[in-house]
């Protein structure tokens, strides 16, 4: 990877559609680079996933007819929530399979063109229609459905396993449960006051989250992201190419992706396939994944570090840039991920890995800055205007490893001390596909 | 002649001149006009539950359906149907679940989509049967939040006047 380029995610850009959107990115994107110009791009790879929202089919070759990249090849990819990072992946396959030098992958969502409930709507169709969407259609209640059992199995069954009678506990649980979540919620807005294309800065208390709307027990307002405009593009190339480009150049090490049922009824009771750093041993007691975790993220995971050559990425990786549609799946997916063992994602945000050390979050943060996870504000706080999330992940993974935020940024707070590794991943469904790539700093 | 919509600073404005009119100006912090139309659209599907079409006769009937893999040394069984076995690929059977089973996991939704909006609060939950191997999700109904767990014994419903979706059959606490 060369080059990026984000809009302002925003609840909506009334003046620019979606060919314009993309166009800001992509001009910004080549700004960085003199010797990048379009006849230098072979093609490319563009993602939305909705034709919903705009009413307007085959989008994707109006985005290339307005960058002006007739007649090169492009393909639009869509994947759901995880098209923006299946995007990234296309155009490394199209650079990897040597059928082009230099690919762009561009993507974008505007969202704001339907009403809020009726954008929920769409994306539920994203759901069974047969046996899902009819019975209330609403991806929040789907992502509460698989935190009750998550609490269930690890705080109910874990830490609060002495309490004796069942209602209690299961109360207790779910208390404990959405007090950890609050604190993934207060770190992404909190991290997002540095990061100037954020959709929703702020900063707020563990009160406050708990405090603001319920939306689907027990999952609140602030503990979910919201509908958006933006475009992402990111380019990439071969090695020989990226060295004429850039010194500072961005190694694309792994990639993985993984799928799993798209009803959550359908989920099978079977065995956690393990990381190296995981033993069978572990998860005697465990029936996986059920609807507590997600397989295809797991899956995901390993074909990556796998690919890359990672065994424990929990020492291994400086940051990662994680699909919080909700703040329960961020913790579920350091789980699967295997930042942690199966649950102890709960534990894992007490202790403060996932924070950035020199913020002050409002609460003890003793092992801040262990593995930082979503320094960006991820999708929380920036917003997941859905073709461009995985992108917006991939761009601010780059300007990470290239220790160029403070540049983009306009403010030096977010940037990591000198990263060597990290990783994105993007989340699509109930966890029907999820994507993992990793990016390593690629000069000294 | 000339004609121009109103204008408005505020995207609020604009939707509720879009109800109005049908058409409005949207004009932003730097003074850029866009132009905003109403643009409905509705479609009726003629959709068909092809394979899945005995389930959904079968809630009319007042008869809740799973399948079983045909396969011997399979037999997996569902407690969402499928026709044919995810784990092995061979054709099911169709069998009757117990109308009896157990909230897997559950949550009382105050929103929805659109068009569940005026159906909030709703508990949706996922329900495990005695000796099937998958989960069904259904409506939860004459209980409140506050009453739900884990673990709760509940039995099904049905709709005496069939709709023919999944909403004819939906789960209350088991007597
Ligand atoms: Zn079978």
């Amino acid at each position: 990877m060369v080059t990026g380029g984000v809009t302002k995610f925003a609840k909506a850009h009334p003046a620019m559609d979606f060919r314009l959107m993309v166009k800001r990115a992509y001009d910004y994107a080549l700004k960085g680079i003199p010797g990048l110009t379009a006849d230098r791009i072979d093609g490319s790879r563009i993602s939305y996933f909705s034709d919903h929202f705009s009413r307007q089919l085959k989008a994707a070759s109006m985005v290339q007819d307005y960058l002006g990249l007739n007649p090169k090849g492009s393909v639009r990819i869509e994947w759901g929530g995880a098209t923006g990072g299946e995007c990234f992946q296309a155009a490394y396959e199209a650079v990897a399979s040597g059928r082009m030098d230099v690919c762009l992958a561009a993507g974008y969502e505007t969202m704001s063109r339907v009403p809020t409930w009726k954008g929920n709507e769409f994306i539920a169709l994203a759901s069974d229609t047969n046996f899902d969407f009819p019975l209330g259609g609403f991806y929040t209640g789907y992502y509460a459905l698989m935190v009750v059992r998550h609490i269930y199995e690890y705080l109910r069954l874990g830490k609060f396993g002495h309490v004796t009678d069942e209602r209690e506990a299961q109360r207790l649980a779910i208390a404990e449960g959405s007090r950890i979540m609050s604190k993934v919620s207060v770190k992404n807005h909190l991290n997002a006051l540095h990061n100037p294309y954020a959709q929703y800065p702020k900063r707020l208390t563990v009160d406050d989250v708990l405090r603001s709307e319920m939306i689907s027990y027990p999952l609140t307002r602030e503990q979910i992201c919201t509908m958006s405009d933006g475009a992402a593009v990111a380019v990439l190339c071969t090695e020989q190419r990226a060295k004429e480009f850039t010194d500072r150049p961005v190694r694309v090490t792994g990639v993985g992706c993984g799928t799993d049922t798209m009803r959550l009824a359908d989920r099978p009771f079977g065995k956690v396939p393990l990381m190296p750093h995981e033993k069978a041993k572990d998860y005697e007691e465990l029936r996986y994944p059920g609807v507590h975790s997600f397989r295809a993220g797991r899956a995901a995971g390993l074909e990556a570090y796998r690919m890359a050559g990672i065994s424990n990425p929990n020492t291994e990786l400086d940051f990662i840039e994680l699909h919080d549609a909700y703040a329960s799946s961020e913790i579920q997916t350091y789980e699967d991920l295997g930042l942690c063992k199966y649950g102890e994602g709960y534990d894992f945000v007490e202790r403060g890995d996932p924070f950035l050390s020199g913020i002050d979050y409002g609460f003890p943060t003793p092992q801040a800055g262990a593995i930082p996870v979503n320094p960006s504000g991820g999708l929380i706080a920036c917003g997941h205007p859905v073709g461009a999330t995985g992108l917006m992940q991939g761009v601010f993974a780059f300007w990470q490893l290239q220790g160029t935020v403070p540049k983009h940024f306009g403010d030096p707070a977010l940037q990591l001390d000198r990263p060597r590794r990290g990783a994105i991943h993007s989340h699509a469904g109930t966890g029907s596909s999820v994507t993992v790539s990793i990016l390593e700093r690629g000069f000294r | 002649m000339t004609s121009r919509p109103p204008a408005y600073s505020k995207f609020r404005d604009v939707q509720a001149e879009l109800d109005l009119s049908g058409a409005a100006i949207f004009r932003d912090a730097d003074g850029v006009e866009s132009l905003i139309i109403r643009n409905p659209y509705s479609i009726t599907y003629i959709h068909s539950y092809a394979e899945d079409s005995p389930f959904f006769l079968g809630l009319a009937e007042g008869r809740l359906r799973g399948s079983k893999c045909r396969k011997p040394k399979c037999g997996f069984v569902y407690g969402t149907p499928r026709s044919h076995c995810m784990v092995c690929g061979a054709p099911t059977e169709w069998i009757d679940l117990p109308t009896r089973g157990r909230v897997h996991s559950w949550t009382t939704c105050h929103f929805g989509s659109e068009a569940f909006l005026k159906e909030t609060p709703y508990n949706l939950a996922l329900v495990e049967f005695d000796r099937v191997g998958s989960l069904l999700l259904v409506r939860l109904k004459d209980c409140v939040e506050s009453d739900l767990y884990v673990g709760m014994p509940v039995e099904a419903r049905f709709d005496p006047n069939p709709k023919y979706s999944i909403t004819d059959v939906w789960f209350v606490p088991a007597r």
